[in-house]
């Protein structure tokens, strides 16, 4: 097929540095998860918690006052608190690499007990050296989730250079990686799939949906994503996630990479 | 309710008005029940479109104490079939005398209690399910083999099963089993302003993110009687190309894939990368969440620098589609591959740009038109063919002129504000729709006395093309039935909802 040979040699290399070159721009412009600066929120004023859908933003009574209280896994990203804020606490931000170990990082806390930097417990990168395939099990997406994962096989992000592989059959796979928030039918497919995967084995919940629900969790026919039906190794909250942070989930999952977030903050 | 002309008729003279609005040449679009008190019997509606510029035709039947639901007309306008079946499972209205009584929407072992769409359904409580075989169609002679295939499928692909029945490499019959992902979307909406209910919208496909969350957009402006400024419709109009734009790239890049053509695979796939980060930088989300809102646009858009860059993207594109079209390997895959009569594609509800290449002319755009389409020129492609190919040309033209319309609108988009005030009408009903990427789109919302959403019904493209698509299968070959599926650019989450 020369004519396609030539219009690739001359179509020459489209992917991107990152994250290679740690600074290269992945995303600019796309609006992340929404930052929190609980020094500017005013008392009594519940202008987010009352347009935010999915319940991420809670009025906790404290001692005296109320206080905020932001679940990043239950975020989907709409912006509408941000534009409620009358004070700016809440503002857009570009913010997007939210993929963690533990649910509880994605919590919002006041004080940060600086963790111990977190290994998998089964270290995975001894078991597979650098080389990873993952099954992807699409539970009750909206298909948001599933345009970014097929995205990733672009050239631009050209998911195979890391070494990072989609594979057909759960035999073969090493990363269960779910998308969606669990359909009452979606379960038994789901469990299946888990059980025909050889050990050791993980699961990633990619997407708020997956993670805790979102938007699409509850109701006569979903769960509240993938928590209590399969142990989960990384949540990636987003909505969807970019497939900047898809990668890098991927690679916090191979201790190639750092968790960002930790009690709801960025790394600084 | 606004946006139509509506009827009100007692069930048993239903099927006659049906039959008279398709004999005066009117296509049944959709049907759909609603309880319009709780604990009161349900109202079935019946959706026609009667042509250009005509209003929308709307029967109501409201059903009553001791009527045991309604003549079924799926034999004589098939379409409706699926409609039927999914108020049986959802409202639990029984459709007589239809032609195939099996479950759609809920699958064989889910039981609920009452209907899930009745008011009084327990809030948040999940339909008790356990397996039960299903109901599929009786496999007769020896040789025959029946291969179910999914739910959970090859690649990175949405959830949906398809059982074959087969002889070697033959498909005598092939059976979709589909709403492995039925979220319940519709009930979501009842009792949510309709500020939140836009989200919801935006979540029932996420590729058609715009389409469905402007048809409920204008659906609800309609009901509360609301004019949106022009500036907001010129922008809504170019959020709407800009997702067909990267749906139909995608779409070529994975119908290559389907017929092995690589660096075609990879090149159409980047080019709706690059679009997707257009979306990205000009609007903030790359599938242009977070923008639509009844009564006009959330923030204004600073889209300057867009036209500039699309016309850089445009030879790209254009030699890209060249560059298929020219290639004997790929055509040959595609050519008389998946063909879909006139008749079949009409009867059945085909849609989209699977319609057009079936030789239909219609589309929403031009016939009703909305947000700034009525202002700017456009051309409808059509291909009688019917096959994968003609299906794929479609698309070809329409990124064609996709481009051509953004680049108008963005020349012509006027100053102004981009939202006006709204108020959430008590008791108002209103009619909307889209022509996505995938085909037209309907919402029907329905208001409470409060101002909260009652119902809201769901018309998804792909929920009318899965209806079509196994027409297309049934005796054709093996190998051809990924790339047919591909030709079609169907969405599980649109159809399951
Ligand atoms: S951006 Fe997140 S926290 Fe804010 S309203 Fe939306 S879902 Fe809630
Ligand atoms: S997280 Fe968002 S994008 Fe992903 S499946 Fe759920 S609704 Fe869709």
């Amino acid at each position: 097929m020369p004519i396609w040979t030539l219009y690739g040699m001359k179509r020459g290399i489209a992917t991107t540095l990152w994250p290679g070159k740690e600074n290269a721009k992945v995303q600019p412009g796309v609006l992340g998860l929404p930052r929190f600066q609980p020094d500017r929120c005013q008392d009594n004023c519940r202008a987010c918690a009352e347009v935010c859908l999915p319940g991420a933003i809670g009025i906790e009574a404290g001692s005296g006052d109320e206080r905020l209280t932001i679940d990043y896994g239950k975020c989907i990203g709409c912006q509408l608190c941000t534009e409620s804020c009358p004070n700016d606490a809440l503002t857009k931000s570009e913010d997007w690499a939210f993929g963690v170990q533990n649910r509880e990082d994605l919590v919002w806390a006041e004080a940060l007990a600086s963790k111990p930097a977190q290994e998998l417990t089964k270290n995975i990168q001894k078991c597979f050296g650098r080389s990873l395939h993952i099954r992807h099990v699409d539970a009750g997406s909206c298909n948001g989730c599933e345009s970014e994962l097929q995205a990733l096989n672009n050239p631009y992000y050209n998911l195979h250079r890391l070494g990072i592989f989609f594979t057909p059959s759960p035999r073969f796979a090493d990363l269960l990686l779910v998308t969606g928030s669990v359909t009452y039918a979606m379960r038994g497919p789901l469990l299946e799939t888990y059980n025909a995967m050889p050990e050791p084995r993980w699961v990633m919940a990619m997407g708020t949906c997956a993670v805790s629900g979102g938007a699409t969790g509850g109701g006569y026919s979903c769960a509240h994503g993938v928590e209590g039906i399969l142990p989960v190794d990384i949540y990636v909250p987003g909505c969807p996630p970019n497939p900047a942070a898809m990668i890098h989930a991927l690679l916090l999952l191979l201790n190639r990479a750092a968790q960002f977030v930790q009690g709801g903050h960025l790394a600084k | 309710m606004r946006g139509t002309t509506e009827r009100a008729l007692p069930p048993n003279e239903v099927p006659q008005a049906c039959q008279h609005l398709v004999e005066k040449g009117a296509r049944l679009q959709m049907a759909y029940a609603w309880f319009p008190e709780s604990g009161g019997h349900p109202e079935v509606l019946y959706l026609a479109d009667q042509g250009p510029y005509q209003p929308f035709s709307l029967l109501r039947c409201r059903l009553s104490e001791g009527s045991d639901g309604l003549p079924s007309l799926a034999t004589n306008i098939p379409l409706l079939g699926w409609y039927e079946r999914e108020m049986t499972d959802l409202c639990g209205i029984s459709f007589q005398g239809h032609p195939e009584l099996r479950p759609l929407v809920l699958h064989e072992g889910a039981h609920p209690p009452i209907p899930p769409l009745d008011p009084r359904y327990p809030k948040g409580e999940m339909i008790p399910y356990t397996e039960e075989p299903w109901d599929l169609p009786p496999v007769e002679g020896s040789d025959v083999q029946m291969l179910p295939f999914g739910p959970v499928r090859g690649d990175v692909l949405e959830s949906a099963q398809i059982v074959f029945y087969y002889v070697g490499e033959a498909i005598l019959h092939c059976h979709p089993r589909l709403f492995f992902k039925h979220r319940g979307m519709e009930k979501r909406f009842e009792g949510l302003s309709p500020a939140l209910g836009t989200l919801i919208a935006e979540r029932i496909s996420g590729v058609d993110s715009v389409a469905h969350a402007l048809a409920f957009c204008q659906a609800v402006e309609t009901a509360s009687q609301c004019e949106v400024p022009e500036r907001a419709r010129y922008l809504r109009t170019i959020l709407a190309e800009l997702e067909r734009l990267y749906n139909h790239l995608h779409y070529l890049g994975h119908l290559c894939h389907t017929t092995t053509l690589k660096v075609g695979e990879a090149q159409g796939k980047l080019l709706a990368e690059q679009c997707k980060q257009l979306n990205g930088v000009f609007t903030g989300s790359r599938f242009l969440r977070g923008l639509l809102k009844p009564g006009g646009l959330r923030r204004d858009l600073d889209l300057r620098a867009l036209a500039a860059r699309l016309r850089a993207l445009e030879p790209d594109i254009a030699g890209y589609m060249a560059a298929l079209e020219n290639t004997n390997s790929h055509l040959d895959r595609l050519i008389t591959t998946g063909h879909l009569p006139h008749q079949t594609a009409f009867d059945q509800g085909a849609t989209g740009p699977i319609k057009r290449a079936s030789g239909i002319q219609h589309d929403l755009r031009c016939d009703h038109p909305y947000a700034a389409y009525g202002r700017l020129s456009m051309e409808i492609p059509l291909r009688t063919e019917g096959d994968a190919h003609a299906r794929s040309q479609v698309r070809m033209e329409e990124i064609r002129n996709s481009l051509a319309l953004l680049l108008r609108a963005l020349e012509d988009l006027p100053e102004g504000p981009v939202d006006t005030e709204i108020a959430w009408p008590t008791g108002g009903e209103g009619l909307g729709w889209c022509e996505g990427p995938r085909g037209s789109i309907y919402y029907c919302v329905h208001f409470d006395a409060t101002g909260k959403l009652a119902r809201v019904k769901v018309k998804s493209a792909s929920f009318s093309n899965w209806r079509v698509f196994p027409f297309t299968v049934h005796d054709t070959n093996m190998m051809d039935y990924a790339i047919n599926e591909a030709s079609f650019g169907l969405t599980m989450a649109g159809c399951d909802r």
